[in-house]
């Protein structure tokens, strides 16, 4: 360990890495793993079987009280109100200036009082301060240190999960839901939050315990006897991500991105209410749209990445890569780019600037990995 | 880990190794090198014929994650390519010091090697990492 790293703070299962010899980053703050075996083996697994990711970085923040649904509601751009017990909501924190502070999940625990917001771990901080200055009332709090997050995602992830938090039946809750239990281990009782969400494309769940039950209940999944569950660093979330398309705050969006850009239109609900900045960032969706997020391959050799610019033939900027990557499910160079609206369309070819050469690429369909 | 790191190859402190054989040199990326990189999916080459500089960039190998620049042992030019390399970039991780060797390059001067690690000195370097 570097003296770096040893400033960051380390997850509940920081020891358990280290156990699995894991290769440790430094990432938003926080020792992680980048990857265990081998990146592209932990892709593969958790596409063919289940895959265990310490997500405990995330930042939770609890917002409770009478005006805890009002809040919300100002505060984010889905519509809060449609949330029942139980459900979750993937949503928007808009900055004042048309941009985003940050992409978040909601969670109805109590119907009107009581929210948990699990947002990316490197705006926490920002994210858990902007909320206290434009609360409408509620009790904001930052439970971060108080929660461990365990993510489980594959095609066996809900069989597991069935095995380890029985008698609560995982595989029979419908996506985006969440459901308070307790794992059991060694007489003792830790609380869990099971939700049925994830960043993979797969089934499975994300777990929310009691950050001193992390390491229990990490083992216990890791140990079933019939399913071979494989732990996955920060490396294969990050490609598993991108082959869906999902969005990743720093790449896709930003401080300064309009969401219908990125297209998130469908996480914005503005004929169901009023919410902070929602004109300024209608008004660019009525404007037209200049720019769009669009998926991308290679047409000859090279593998885009991010901040590489897009080309017309002749060296004219139409835009920018905000993801690339080989796809190891796909075997293929795969990329996310904003690109002028004038080549979004399916097919439209353009050119990603490789250090200076023009590489022919093309619009396809996304995901790139199709799951049903 | 354990790296087989030749006692006869050169080495520069980017992880590059150098074979030298009269005034041509072999140039290779270490096992340390490979191990850190991870899985190469690609391998980008200068072509036959193309002057490099020492210490300056003449290539690129690239994992799913990362992009990491090669940087030439000696000045001169390159005289060969592994080709077979860019159809099978696997073989930069499964046998780095041999079969994975990335370019021949016909050295200007052999007073520059002087500026390289020798074995020793290299494993070194990486029992620090």
């Amino acid at each position: 360990m570097t003296n770096e790293q040893s400033k960051s703070q380390k997850t509940p299962l920081y020891n358990d890495h280290l156990a699995l010899k894991a290769r440790l980053v430094d990432f938003a703050g926080w020792v992680m793993p980048i990857q265990y075996e081998g990146l592209k083996e932990e892709h593969i697994w958790t596409r063919k079987h289940v895959g265990l990711f310490d997500v405990s970085h995330m930042g939770e923040i609890r917002v409770k009280g009478p005006k805890a649904a009002e809040t919300l509601q100002w505060l984010t751009t889905n519509d809060v109100a449609v949330l029942e017990n139980g459900q979750a909501q993937y949503s928007l924190l808009p900055n004042n200036q048309g941009g985003l502070v940050d992409d978040i999940f909601i969670y109805c625990l109590e119907k009107n009082s009581d929210y948990l917001v699990c947002v990316n771990a490197s705006n926490k901080d920002k994210d858990f301060l902007w909320m206290i200055k434009n609360n409408k009332g509620a009790d904001i709090t930052d439970e971060s240190s108080l929660w461990g997050q365990i993510a489980i995602q594959g095609p066996e992830a809900l069989k597991l999960c069935d095995q380890i938090f029985a008698p609560v039946k995982v595989s029979e809750m419908p996506r985006n839901q969440i459901k308070i239990s307790t794992f059991k281990k060694n007489q003792i009782s830790y609380q869990i939050m099971i939700a049925t969400t994830g960043y993979t494309g797969e089934n499975g769940c994300e777990i929310f315990i009691q950050a001193a039950g992390a390491s229990e209940l990490w083992n216990a999944l890791l140990n079933s006897p019939d399913i071979k569950a494989k732990p996955v660093g920060l490396g294969a979330r990050d490609t598993l991500r991108t082959e869906m398309k999902y969005s990743l705050y720093g790449h896709e969006i930003d401080d300064a991105t309009n969401p219908y850009e990125a297209g998130l239109g469908w996480a914005i609900k503005p004929a169901a209410k009023n919410f902070l900045n929602k004109e300024q960032i209608l008004k660019a969706k009525e404007l037209g749209l200049k720019r769009k997020l669009i998926g991308f391959k290679m047409l000859d050799r090279g593998i885009p990445r991010q901040a590489y610019e897009l080309k017309t033939e002749t060296g004219e900027k139409i835009g920018v890569v905000t993801s690339g990557t080989h796809s190891p499910t796909l075997d293929e160079p795969i990329g996310i780019a904003y690109v002028d609206s004038a080549f979004s369309t399916e097919a439209s070819q353009f050119f990603v600037d490789i250090r200076g050469k023009l590489v022919k690429a093309h619009v396809v369909k996304t995901p790139f990995v199709k799951k049903d | 880990m354990a790296f087989h790191i030749p006692e006869d190859f050169y080495y520069t402190k980017d992880h590059e190794w150098a074979q030298v054989d009269e005034n041509i040199v072999t140039v290779g990326v270490t096992e340390f090198a490979q191990d850190q990189l991870g899985e190469v999916v690609y391998v980008d080459l200068p072509e036959e014929g193309q002057k490099v500089t020492q210490n300056q960039t003449f290539g690129v190998v690239e994992s799913v994650k990362a992009v990491s620049d090669l940087f030439a042992p000696v000045s001169g030019t390159v005289i060969e390519v592994n080709s077979a390399l860019m159809d099978d970039p696997s073989k930069l991780n499964d046998d780095p010091n041999n079969e994975g060797w990335l370019v021949r390059i016909e050295m200007d001067s052999e007073k520059e090697l002087a500026s390289l690690m020798r074995a020793p000195e290299y494993k070194k370097l990486i029992s620090e990492k």
